[in-house]
């Protein structure tokens, strides 16, 4: 996950590390989604216990 | 408000979040029912009439991203994610306003009217500027976004609930969870607001020298597009998948229950909800799954995949689903994921025969699709199995005409697939002006780290 942009070749210096923005922005979406799924995974074993 | 363009450095993993914090909001339509219950017994309202909020919201996602997806391209994913943002929002803010005050108008025009312009814009928000990050990888990146959509009822039912139980079911209480639920999604969305970036345009350097643009091939109008046989065949496909799919899903718990009613291994009610909870996760794991492998064997395969395996599990619930619990499961699941699948492997598809010119906008057309579906597809099961009801069948027989019904759709469905060729140059865009927004992924890709 650590394809990045730049128009020409980058200064390695100059160029930000954005893998804490990565890490922060996939666990601000991760979060609920693991939540809904707990949820869900929840709700789906009825099939078999209920 | 201008595209935002990409800053140097910039990773392309940063527009999937973007993309999730949008669709995981919009997601929320799907989980609607939930305020069904205590609107109705707040505000008086008949089962009917507490649906509407709900079905004007769908009217209005087809509606906006048909008309509106040419703007969208136009005035770029940040655009369209703050009018997402902002509609979405607000139409939960109206919605308080009318429960807190007992006028339902109020929480049709707010959740319905508003609020659907921002599911449709929000929709399609992200669709093009991913094609654009991930020209390798079309279907798995739309995937990731379109699973979101998925994913965003599985986050709001539980938690509306929830709310709903803190607060109370009263018309207050209703309110307060509309208020909160709109300031919430507006924090969430704005994620994707801040977030979104567009790949920066090929410098003329770079074209005079001869470097090839990741969009290249052929670059088809939104308008041309939809005088090509290709989009109507697309069209075709996507609504027969569709409509296949919400045959099972409209009646997933009634179906299970009444195929297994006279064995000895009858479903409870509560088994029954499982199963349904089971299907919404081979629903989202589809999005992903199946749309990432079209990368792998192709567009046109997986859709014949979509399309001819799901006739073959039809045909294994109609001939041998009552005989076999665990095989009627299987094959719900895997047309359930189909049906996932089809609604996201579409963009990706229309990248291959339209280019990445207009995709986004041409995408938003074909969504009258799904609205077609979304009507076609409860209208067959119900009412096909009311009239088998009326005949005296019960059990397994009230479906037999349904599902050999949905095999006749995944059929049409599989032939259009089949039909389906590249588009005619003559419909292509002229090349000065399909490469000049082209973006430089390809350099963008091979600068990483």
């Amino acid at each position: 996950m650590s394809d990045s942009s730049s128009q020409s070749p980058p200064d390695v210096s100059t160029v930000k590390d954005r893998r804490p923005l990565i890490a922060l922005t996939w666990l601000w979406v991760g979060a609920p989604l693991a939540y809904g799924l707990y949820e869900l995974i929840r709700k789906a074993t009825q099939l078999f216990t209920g | 408000m201008s595209p935002p363009i990409a800053p140097v450095g910039w990773s392309r993993w940063l527009v999937p979040p973007a993309a999730l914090s949008i669709h995981l909001s919009i997601g929320q339509a799907y989980g609607w029912s939930v305020f069904k219950p205590p609107l109705e017994d707040a505000l008086g309202l008949s089962g009917t009439q507490s649906a509407l909020p709900f079905q004007l919201g769908i009217v209005m996602l087809g509606l906006s991203a048909a008309f509106g997806g040419t703007l969208v391209e136009r005035r770029g994913p940040r655009w369209a994610m703050t009018v997402a943002l902002v509609c979405f929002s607000s139409g939960f803010l109206l919605s308080a306003l009318g429960a807190a005050t007992q006028q339902f108008w109020l929480i049709v025009l707010g959740y319905g009217f508003v609020g659907g312009i921002g599911l449709g814009i929000g929709y399609i928000s992200p669709v093009s500027t991913l094609i654009k990050w991930f020209p390798d990888r079309p279907g798995m990146a739309t995937g990731i976004a379109i699973m979101g959509f998925g994913g965003g009822a599985l986050i709001a039912s539980p938690w509306s609930a929830q709310m709903l139980e803190s607060f109370g079911s009263d018309s207050k209480g209703i309110a307060l969870a509309f208020l909160v639920h709109g300031l919430s999604y507006a924090v969430f969305m704005l994620l994707g607001v801040l977030l979104v970036r567009v790949p920066r345009p090929r410098t003329e350097e770079q074209r005079a020298n001869g470097s090839p643009a990741p969009a290249a091939g052929p670059q088809v109008s939104a308008r041309q597009a939809l005088r090509t046989p290709q989009f109507w065949l697309l069209w075709v496909v996507l609504c027969m998948n569709v409509t296949a799919g919400i045959g099972i899903l409209e009646k997933a718990a009634p179906m299970i229950t009444d195929f297994f009613a006279g064995t000895s291994t009858p479903v409870s009610v509560t088994a029954a909800a499982g199963f349904v909870a089971l299907l919404s996760a081979a629903n989202m794991a589809g999005r992903i799954g199946w749309s990432s492998t079209s990368d792998l064997i192709g567009r046109k395969n997986i859709y014949r995949v979509y399309l001819g395996a799901g006739t073959l599990m039809y045909a294994l619930i109609a001939l041998v689903g009552d005989s076999s619990k665990p095989l009627f499961v299987l094959c719900a699941l895997v047309i359930l994921s189909f049906y996932g699948g089809g609604f996201a492997t579409i963009p990706a598809y229309l990248k291959d025969l339209f280019g990445t010119y207009q995709v986004g906008a041409i995408h938003g057309r074909l969504l009258t699709a799904w609205s077609t579906a979304g009507v076609l597809g409860p209208l067959i099961v119900n009412w096909i199995a009311d009239r088998q009801e009326e005949a005296g069948k019960d059990g397994a027989d009230l479906y037999g005409t349904s599902l050999l019904i949905m095999m006749g759709l995944l059929v049409i469905g599989f032939v259009a697939n089949e039909l389906v060729r590249p588009v005619h140059p003559s419909h292509h865009l002229g090349d000065v002006t399909a490469q000049k927004g082209a973006p430089d992924v390809r350099q963008q890709q091979s600068e990483s780290a």
